[in-house]
């Protein structure tokens, strides 16, 4: 083991690193902290404040009961929870049965299943019929067109593929020789070897789908299906903010038609800041896991 | 086994699905339904590209137009705006966004208290899991005329504007957000690939007296060489795909000039103006070159780099 002797230079490069690590990590966060200082700010001070907030402008959560209280961000939640937890499990389960046959050694047919779906990732019809095939299929206007269309991510399918290959194969005969069928070997052998790699693929499409909104975009019209990405393009993006400050003195609802929309960003977003720290390490392992097969 | 070798192909193929007719019927079989219904229909249904398609008949009914569709693509004003607009921005991103996770990577690298390390780690992969609908929505926030952007623009001696409105302003903010969102996370698979560079090539660097940043330029970088032209190749390859979401939740008839780009032009002309034939052939026509362009550079960098997708 080699001993690095530090030079002078070293130091400086070090200190100069360390400096702009840290002003990385503000530009990242700050947004972020704006969002929630106004959110919690009063209306008035916030629209007469100018440039950077470092703290909340006379706290208080106005803003978050006028958000709370539009009945619109609730359908949004029940929308997006219904789509997250259905859709995330059949997922799951199309993913892991499809991943289940393509890790398997001896069918004749696996490989020209194989290249049929390696095509698919090169290839695809592209918006419009995409479109026509879920208005045929009789699922517009309904959730399914935001769940079953994408049941399978070919590219998280591989990588659960790879992970169940490397399943001892010594282990399946044994199971086989008891009599154990393709099932049994799935549920009470591969899976329960797997359930980190689950994790992590189960995590990619959940939070895919609570933060989806475009698929909702085109194929919901009707507003008490819309999932909550899509209620927040309506308030943020659009400013579709009057409903909300209907309750508010008149002249205080143009102020607070700021503080709101920064607190439906914060309403939106919590699930997932909550989660973070706890799913990022898992995320990261996906990417690597995808990367070494690539 | 000499028995075996003699049988034709359809005798095996008739055992085999025998054999394991239960993992045909039960996997192989909803498995393959997926993709031909979800995948494959649609590739089906790109013939209405060539065809005049009315909703109210079936794709089967309708006439065939041949190659117009393309040819009102190619005489119209938006051709060449829509193709400008994607290689602009998609080279911009190329130049300034894809170099920046790897510079980010080799300095985070060189970080060695490894509890910093993982703060910084954690700190700038978050903009990654926050939706492009938030993101979206602090940009137009803080582009607004009062928004964050203006007030620090007034506090350089700068006049507030409507950042978005403005055509000069509009490629800088998509870009720049997009760097933003992204370097943290896109600095994972090189980071990676770095702790795979062998610890003794450092060693023996050191003891021949390189420096600090000559062992970073000598030996880590060659050392994420490959997984780079990987990242190049993709990156080249999908030049003329720029995504719909984040230009269709920022750009405005004000910014059109500048801002659309094949995939919000689709999407306009087939979802809003339903003019389903015509947008299925601008569609058609991105992905031809796409897939083009993808072989085009994954050839290029066998022959030079002997790196390749496939």
């Amino acid at each position: 083991m080699v001993v690095y002797k530090k030079t002078p230079m070293d130091h400086v490069f070090t200190l100069i690193n360390t400096l702009l690590m840290i002003f990385l990590m503000i530009i990242t966060l700050y947004p972020f902290l704006y969002v929630l200082f106004a959110s919690l700010s009063d209306p008035n001070e916030f629209i007469a404040h100018s440039g950077t907030l470092l703290y909340p402008l006379s706290p208080n959560l106005d803003s978050y009961w006028a958000v709370l209280n539009n009945p619109n961000i609730l359908i949004g939640y029940k929308n997006t929870i219904f789509i997250v937890v259905v859709g995330t499990g059949i997922n799951l389960l199309m993913t892991c049965v499809g991943a289940y046959f393509l890790s398997r050694t001896g069918p004749m047919l696996k490989k020209p299943i194989m290249i049929l779906i390696t095509v698919t990732m090169f290839v695809d019809g592209g918006m419009i019929p995409n479109y026509l095939l879920v208005r045929d299929l009789g699922m517009y206007d309904t959730l399914w067109a935001l769940i079953i269309p994408g049941a399978i991510s070919t590219y998280n399918m591989i990588i659960m593929r790879t992970m169940f290959q490397s399943i001892p194969a010594s282990l399946e005969e044994s199971a086989r020789i008891d009599g154990a069928g393709e099932w049994t070997i799935l549920f009470k052998l591969i899976l329960p070897l797997s359930i980190p790699t689950i994790a992590v693929i189960g995590l990619f499409y959940a939070v895919g789908h609570w933060n989806s909104w475009f698929s909702a975009n085109i194929y919901l019209r009707d507003k008490n299906k819309f999932p909550l990405q899509l209620i927040l393009r309506d308030i943020v993006v659009e400013s579709e903010v009057d409903d909300m400050t209907i309750g508010a003195a008149f002249g205080n609802s143009y102020a607070m038609s700021f503080t709101i929309k920064y607190a439906t960003v914060i309403v939106a977003t919590v699930p997932i800041l909550i989660l973070y720290p706890w799913i990022q390490k898992y995320f990261v392992k996906g990417v690597m896991i995808g990367s070494l097969k690539g | 086994m000499a028995q075996v070798a003699k049988k034709t192909f359809w005798q095996r193929l008739k055992l085999d699905l025998y054999r394991y007719r239960y993992l045909y019927l039960f996997f192989a079989l909803p498995l393959l339904l997926y993709y031909i219904v979800f995948k494959y229909v649609p590739l089906y249904g790109l013939q209405i590209a060539f065809k005049d398609y009315r909703i109210t008949r079936t794709i089967w009914e309708c006439p065939w137009v041949g190659f117009e569709h393309f040819q009102d693509f190619f005489s119209s004003i938006y051709f060449f705006r829509t193709l400008k607009n994607t290689l602009i921005i998609s080279c911009l991103n190329l130049v300034f966004g894809f170099p920046a996770p790897i510079i980010f990577a080799l300095l985070l690298n060189e970080v060695q208290n490894s509890k910093f390390k993982k703060i910084v780690q954690t700190v700038t992969y978050l903009p990654h899991f926050v939706s492009t609908v938030v993101i979206c929505g602090l940009i137009v926030s803080f582009s607004a005329k009062d928004g964050l952007f203006n007030d620090i623009i007034e506090l350089f001696g700068g006049t507030r504007s409507d950042l978005l409105m403005s055509k000069e302003a509009f490629r800088p903010i998509y870009i720049a957000s997009g760097i933003w969102s992204g370097f943290g996370w896109g600095s994972i698979i090189y980071l990676s690939a770095l702790s795979s560079v062998d610890q003794e090539q450092y060693e023996a660097a050191y003891i021949d007296g390189a420096k600090r940043f000559q062992r970073m330029i000598y030996i880590t970088l060659p050392g994420i060489l490959p997984t780079i032209v990987i990242k190049l190749i993709m990156e080249v390859g999908s030049l003329m795909s720029v995504g719909h979401e984040k230009i269709l939740l920022l750009y405005s008839p004000l910014t059109y000039e500048v801002a659309d780009v094949i995939s919000t032009y689709v999407y306009r002309k087939g979802l809003v103006d339903n003019d389903y034939s015509y947008s299925t052939a601008v569609g058609l026509f991105n992905s031809v070159i796409n897939i083009i362009l993808l072989v085009f550079t994954n050839t290029v960098s066998r022959r030079l780099t002997d790196t390749s997708l496939w």
